[in-house]
């Protein structure tokens, strides 16, 4: 099969980008989009011009570094797939495909399809964690944690971090990226010490990187490679409401 | 050169806690003034690092990834061993050291190993701390499955991402670290070289992947954790960036690279489809539980599996091994399937395959029971493949995967230029010829946050001298030589693209150095990889600057390296004359065709010195010299 693309390309974050137009031939339809892109960055090459950049490691959908907008979808066509885990056998023969970067103003192009999602790991150094110094650990089983919570908390660390979320949304909101940290951690018996300033500290921590704030249309979760539910972001707007309560609290007791 | 192994005296079992009571300590005053670079941000390079920060030292932490929680580990899938016997099946330290060191067909060291056992449990206790959402049964207590090369159940898990889950732990522990300002993060900074002052690893030389500034840096200690070189075979199931780069240069500057044909294919991967395949992608061991495998009796046989009835049916690994089954060892479950394909009577459009079939699983289960076990395995393989697992066996096919070699390490996790620290895949230390399925994480782990943290020690407290500047001469020397390698590459303008050098290499590595290897096999694959290289310096293009984002310059760096890696590989292979766990030397079988092992000749570690990229490599022996184990042969009939 053949088809046209056009891609965003950028050479650097000051400089401005532009669409191009390039052909893809010979394709087989069981090759993942990336080897397509492979094969067309390989005839690049091939006559000394620059190929196509883009973010790519595992090819299996679980690192979260892919990141691809494809006809204004982040992640492609298909449900709970990363970019990697698109198949050429989802488009048809002639078809002409837009590839573009996450877009959101606190993911600045590094160069054509590649973006700087360091305000992610922003955010995870405010609050993402448990301390816990290593060594000091109790037994594993000390702490019995019901199935079902373990369950639903495995459901929000599924998160890959790659940053969908925020290129699906129309007001470039982190919510989702960091409900599924937060919501996982406050739900387990060994976030509860930190339950409140964890919470508090990653919602401020993504204010200040400028990402836009919800506005319940969810699709962050219909972009999600992982599929977490928009439920969690309720979670986290309750957990940061009480955290916020009971802060007020502990500041008024300090005054007495 | 004498390779000093440093294991502590005594039984087997006291070792390390002795060693820990032995190990010279640093004064937590005095830790602040140490500064120590850690390469690499997977489960090994993060635990480490953020350890290291909570201690009080200053560290610096490179990854080449844009943030560290993309690191490779995060792909494991099915799980993690340890001795914690929480199933009350007979399991114990003694146990998990004992089928390490047999699955590692006892080429690994004892006193390693079995510190590798003991510190398992300790991993479990941290990374339920962390808030791992590890697998739990109705009563809240941590489940476990069962895998490859093990009769117990000791496999922690967290659905088939415990990789993923135990990265982002140790990413969490590190990040906390980050946001305390004890770790300096450098994401997008690959090690180009390495640096050594007065024959002290003192610092490392960095590109920004963004910019391609080269950058000088310097420290008392260098820790390297920068994974395995799988890649080298270009199809792999590594990720796509994993390179052999920063373990190669500090080979180059003197470090021992150990038993480096020791590679792990694994057994149950998906198929290759076509020429344009960029990877392989694994299908968990742990599917191995409930899946049985099987090929047609008959040659040839091209009916579809539903259509083929039980008594046509071979159940390979059922019928050769008893009592391990479906659960034998990946070395062995690869050849097997080798075997049999060799025969004739592989599956699939390429006869390059054979079947994982659930459907007496499901019938004994239940659909529901499988999808819960495996449903994200089953995913994977519909997506790639466009086929249900739920309706028709899958096709698999072994793949490499792992790396059990790689730089010479002691008992303290240093190699043998002092300051020099490697940990994880990086390192040879704990899987000898194989390793067993769920032991990767543990390694990286352990190494990670329960060694490293301590043996460290050891050196620094005894390098009392500020460490150099970055001004030192040897930093200026390095930069140059790493600039020198870069202009080389881009001024070459050749006519092939430099992917066509790995696929090339790939082919003849698979071929060569693969899943059965023989003498005059490996000798051309060595006259081959030769000729390659000479055609990569004359015919590469690179296009672009030094000075921007290049993803093709990055590659070729890293494929000249795979190069001379891939040469020694097969000179390894060559030397080691006999057959043992990964490495099948088709002279050395028995009657049934099993890895037959020479431990006469060769129960030791070959580590390999450089002597310059034209020049034949000098190989090093330590002998194994197993005090408490038996040295049996493998039998998992």
């Amino acid at each position: 099969m053949n088809v046209t693309l056009k891609v965003w390309r950028q050479k650097n974050a000051n400089e401005e980008g532009h669409f191009e137009t390039l052909e893809a031939r010979n394709l087989n339809p069981n090759m993942s989009f990336l080897e397509m892109l492979d094969v067309v960055n390989n005839e690049l090459e091939a006559e000394s011009k620059m190929p196509v950049a883009f973010d790519h490691d595992c090819r299996e959908g679980i690192c979260g570094t892919c990141s691809l907008t494809i006809n204004g979808q982040p992640h492609g066509p298909g449900e709970g797939v990363a970019s990697c885990q698109v198949y050429m056998r989802s488009f048809k023969d002639g078809d002409t495909i837009t590839i573009e970067p996450f877009r959101a103003k606190p993911f600045p192009v590094i160069r054509d399809l590649v973006v700087d999602r360091t305000a992610f790991d922003k955010i995870i150094q405010a609050g993402g964690f448990v301390t816990v110094r290593t060594g000091s650990a109790p037994d594993a089983n000390a702490i019995p944690i019901p199935k079902e919570t373990a369950d639903l908390a495995m459901d929000a660390a599924a998160c890959i971090g790659c940053g969908a979320c925020v290129a699906a949304c129309k007001n470039a909101s982190a919510m989702l990226f960091v409900a599924a940290k937060s919501s996982q951690l406050n739900m387990l018996p060994q976030g509860q010490a930190e339950k409140d300033t964890r919470v508090l500290k990653m919602v401020a921590t993504m204010d200040e990187a400028g990402f836009g704030n919800c506005t319940n249309q969810y699709e962050c979760s219909a972009a999600c490679p992982k599929l977490i539910s928009e439920d969690f972001i309720g979670k986290m707007n309750r957990d940061y409401l009480f955290a916020n309560l009971r802060q007020k609290f502990l500041r008024r007791k300090k005054k007495i | 050169m004498k390779l000093q192994a440093n294991e502590p005296e005594g039984p087997l079992a006291e070792k390390w806690q002795r060693h820990q009571a032995n190990i010279k300590l640093v004064n937590p005053s005095n830790k602040r003034k140490y500064e120590i670079i850690v390469v690499g941000s997977g489960l090994a390079g993060s635990g480490a690092a953020a350890t290291f920060g909570e201690m009080g030292y200053n560290v610096k932490c490179f990854t080449y990834h844009d943030s560290p929680r993309r690191a490779h580990s995060i792909a494991a899938q099915g799980g993690i061993n340890a001795a914690k016997n929480y199933q009350n099946d007979g399991d114990s330290i003694q146990r998990l050291y004992h089928d390490t060191i047999k699955g590692g067909d006892f080429r690994a060291r004892e006193a390693n190993v079995y510190r590798l056992a003991e510190v398992s449990v300790k991993i479990i206790d941290h990374c339920a701390a962390l808030g791992v959402p590890f697998a739990r049964e109705y009563g809240g207590l941590l489940a476990n499955r069962s895998f490859g090369g093990a009769q117990v159940s000791r496999t922690f898990y967290a659905r088939g991402q415990t990789g993923q889950q135990l990265l982002l732990g140790a990413y969490s522990a590190l990040s906390r670290q980050i946001g305390l300002g004890t770790v300096d993060m450098h994401p997008h900074e690959e090690m180009l070289d390495l640096v050594l002052v007065d024959g002290h690893a003192k610092g490392i030389i960095t590109r920004n992947k963004e910019t391609g500034k080269v950058t000088s840096h310097a420290a008392d200690a260098v820790v390297l954790a920068t994974g395995g070189y799988g890649n080298v075979y270009n199809l792999s199931t590594y990720a796509r960036n994993s390179n052999a780069t920063a373990i190669w240069r500090a080979h180059k500057k003197g470090a021992l690279f150990a038993n480096p044909c020791f590679t792990q294919i694994h057994p149950t991967c998906i198929p290759v489809s076509g020429d344009y395949q960029s990877k392989l992608t694994l299908m968990s061991e742990s599917l191995r539980n409930d899946g049985r495998i099987w090929v047609p009796k008959k040659v040839g046989d091209k009916r579809a599996p539903q259509d083929i009835p039980e008594d046509e049916r071979d159940y390979y690994l059922e019928r050769k091994y008893p009592s391990f089954g479906n659960l034998a060892p990946r070395d062995i479950s690869s050849r097997a399937a080798k075997q049999v394909c060799d025969e004739g009577r592989g599956v699939g459009p390429t006869g390059l395959g054979v079947y994982l079939d659930f459907s007496d699983a499901i019938k004994r289960l239940g659909e529901d029971t499988i999808r819960e076990r495996y449903g994200n395995l089953f995913d994977i393989y519909h997506e790639i493949t466009g086929e249900s697992a739920y309706q028709s066996p899958m096709r698999i096919f072994p793949a490499v995967h792992y790396t059990m070699g790689g730089l010479w390490v002691d008992y303290n996790l240093m190699s043998n230029i002092p300051g020099l620290f490697v940990l994880g895949e990086a390192n040879f230390s704990d899987h000898g010829a194989n390793r067993l399925g769920a032991s990767a994480l543990m390694q990286g782990l352990a190494d990670g946050f329960f060694v490293i943290p301590y043996t460290i020690g050891n050196y620094l407290s005894e390098c009392r001298e500020k460490h150099p500047t970055d001004g030192h001469p040897a930093f200026k020397d390095a930069e140059e030589n790493v600039r020198n390698i870069t202009n080389k590459l881009l001024n070459t303008h050749g006519r092939h693209p430099v992917s066509y050098f790995h696929r090339e290499l790939g082919k003849i590595m698979w071929d060569h150095c693969g899943m059965a290897r023989t003498k005059e096999g490996l000798e051309e694959g060595i006259g081959k990889i030769q000729k390659l290289r000479e055609q990569f310096w004359q015919d590469v293009n690179i296009p672009g600057d030094n000075e921007e984002y290049n993803q093709a310059l990055e590659k070729a760096g890293r494929v000249a390296d795979y190069m001379e890696l891939g040469e020694l590989m097969c000179r390894d292979a060559l030397e080691r004359d006999e057959s043992c766990g990964c490495h099948f030397r088709e002279e050395h079988q028995t009657e049934d065709a099993e890895a037959l092992r020479n431990d006469q000749d060769f129960a030791y570690v070959a580590a390999w010195e450089f002597k310059g990229a034209d020049e034949t490599p000098v190989m090093h022996k330590e002998e194994l010299n197993y005090k408490e184990t038996k040295m049996a042969t493998r039998n998992y009939k």
